[in-house]
């Protein structure tokens, strides 16, 4: 029996794996210390459950485990390494590159330092989601400290050249930083094969529990230390303080263990179902498979139906729980900036559902989420002034349409 | 966001989606709204030109639902009035009865429209002046 609704919005986060709770029960029970208690066997234990997490989070990225700042998740990792750059680095320059198509979470960081005196360019994309390699190049300067390029994106799941990025942010003396949060534990992230200095990514979006993260700081080669910004205990090597998050960490932990192991399985499976459903979806007329098909994220799929609002998308596929590129639900008229950073018209970016498959995914919820959209958009296209229009051949883009 | 009971009957059996044909002296089309804005409402009356009034009414929306259900109710109680009562139809009137939220008000300010923009289409057709519309 299939129980509805369906979750396919994987990306905004995921359950949490019965066996990552399973770890974590102890540690909101018996072990309850303070992992930073060093006078008493309650402190030892918390400290052991931390240290085991660390180094099974640092296998899964290929790092060493003293490498691992936990944070409160890939919103306050992102704002670490930004700021605790920019502010580290200040005597060497003042200038970040990141891109249009980032998380709030890092644009708005890099908003805050222009405000601070930093010196900020915002690359854009080509129609698939890419940054140019040659733009890249081109705004290097002696000035520029860091550059924080996304590895896979949270509405599109492209995934952006990492390695090539760089190699060129190196060979310029910069430091590179990635927002992980999509990729890790989805795809193989290694730190010393893909070049990154600096990395946030958070438990949430890999069967983990929410409100723990980590931030990735490389320490050889070159060794990388971030100002704290926050001022405390001193927890972290001086980068984060702030009492641990014991079960979260221990949590964190698990699911980056389970990630290790699963990942290329549950990837595999996972393509196969995405592709099934965006193959059927795009035999809809008239839909369009928003970000590169080609390097991308195997778990999701973003697709636009023309001549469909958005909302109204929503509200007809209500036994499915996706996001959509309207963020008319929030009551905001504003579509999605990523989609229209990759040359959407509002409309189609308004009209667009984001598929985020996980490892609990299964193929009869594929078979009944191709269905429900199929009928929601023909149901709305029949009843669409518009698609009518379409059909007979009008230009839509030619008419004066009397806006209110 | 939650929406009301009657929106959703109107969202999933909406009445008099459909087309009627505009070459017609009698039918009246309004088109209004606009792609990127989220709304395009088509909505057409057709009238019996003895009694000044409306026989028939259809629509189609491209929209949210409550967009939807504002073009829907807006047929329901198009069909057996006069072209004077029709004018009389205040977008206020469609709130009340779909419990439209203040975000949704504009939904049934473009049915409204829709409603002026139709009739006055008829008119035009029918050698009368057309109306002023207000925009909103």
């Amino acid at each position: 029996m299939l129980k509805l609704p369906i979750y396919l919005d994987n990306n905004a986060t995921t359950p949490l794996d019965p066996r990552v709770l399973e770890a974590m029960m102890p540690y909101l029970t018996d072990v309850f210390g303070n992992a930073a208690s060093r006078n008493h066997p309650f402190g030892w234990a918390a400290e052991e459950g931390v240290d085991y997490a660390r180094t099974q989070i640092a296998q899964l990225i290929g790092c060493d485990s003293k490498e691992i700042i936990f944070t409160s998740g890939a919103t306050e990792g992102d704002n670490l390494g930004i700021k605790g750059v920019f502010e580290m680095y200040a005597q060497k320059g003042n200038h970040v590159i990141t891109t249009t198509t980032e998380h709030k979470a890092v644009l708005d960081t890099c908003k805050h330092l222009e405000k601070i005196g930093g010196r900020v360019t915002y690359l854009p994309v080509d129609e698939l989601g890419l940054i140019s390699l040659a733009d890249l190049e081109a705004a290097m300067t002696p000035e520029t400290i860091l550059v924080t390029i996304m590895y896979g994106n949270n509405e599109t799941g492209t995934i952006q050249p990492i390695r090539e990025i760089a190699a060129i942010a190196h060979k310029h003396g910069a430091l590179f930083m990635t927002d992980g949060t999509q990729a890790v534990g989805k795809i193989p992230v290694d730190v010393n094969a893909d070049g990154i200095d600096i990395m946030a990514f958070t438990a949430h979006k890999m069967y983990g529990p929410k409100g723990v993260g980590a931030l990735y700081v490389r320490r050889k080669n070159p060794r990388v230390k971030v100002t704290a910004q926050m001022d405390g205990g001193g927890h972290e090597r001086g980068m984060r303080s702030g009492t641990l998050n014991v079960p979260g960490i221990v949590g964190f932990g698990k699911a980056c263990e389970l990630a290790r192991l699963e990942m290329a399985a549950d990837a595999a499976r996972l393509s196969v179902m995405r592709d099934r459903l965006q193959t059927e979806l795009m035999q809809l007329e008239e839909s369009y498979v928003n970000g590169s098909v080609e390097h991308r994220l195997p778990h999701v799929a973003n697709i636009s139906f023309k001549y469909v609002e958005g909302e109204g998308l929503m509200m007809g596929i209500k036994d499915l729980a996706v996001s959509s590129g309207s963020a008319c639900t929030s009551a905001s008229l504003e579509p999605s900036y990523v989609l229209k950073a990759l040359g959407l018209s509002d409309d189609l970016a308004h009209s667009s559902l984001r598929f985020g498959l996980s490892r609990f995914t299964t193929d009869e919820q594929i078979d009944y989420a191709i269905n429900h959209v199929k009928e929601a958009v023909t149901k709305l296209r029949e009843m669409s002034p518009l698609w009518e229009m379409h059909k007979e051949g009008i230009d839509l883009s030619k008419i004066e349409w009397a806006e209110h | 966001m939650a929406y009301s009971d009657k929106v959703i009957d109107h969202y999933s059996n909406p009445r008099n989606v459909g087309t009627l044909d505009k070459s017609k002296k009698n039918v009246g089309t309004g088109l209004v709204g606009a792609p990127e804005c989220g709304d395009v409402m088509r909505l057409q009356i057709e009238v019996d030109e003895a009694t000044n009034t409306i026989t028939d009414a259809k629509f189609k929306t491209f929209g949210c639902g409550s967009a939807i259900a504002s073009s829907s109710l807006a047929t329901e109680w198009l069909k057996g009035k006069t072209v004077d009562e029709a004018l009389a139809i205040d977008n206020m009137e469609i709130v009340e009865e779909l419990a439209l939220p203040p975000v949704k008000i504009h939904c049934s300010v473009l049915a409204e429209d829709a409603i002026k923009s139709a009739i006055s289409d008829y008119r035009v057709k029918n050698g009368l002046p057309a109306l002023e519309l207000a925009h909103h």
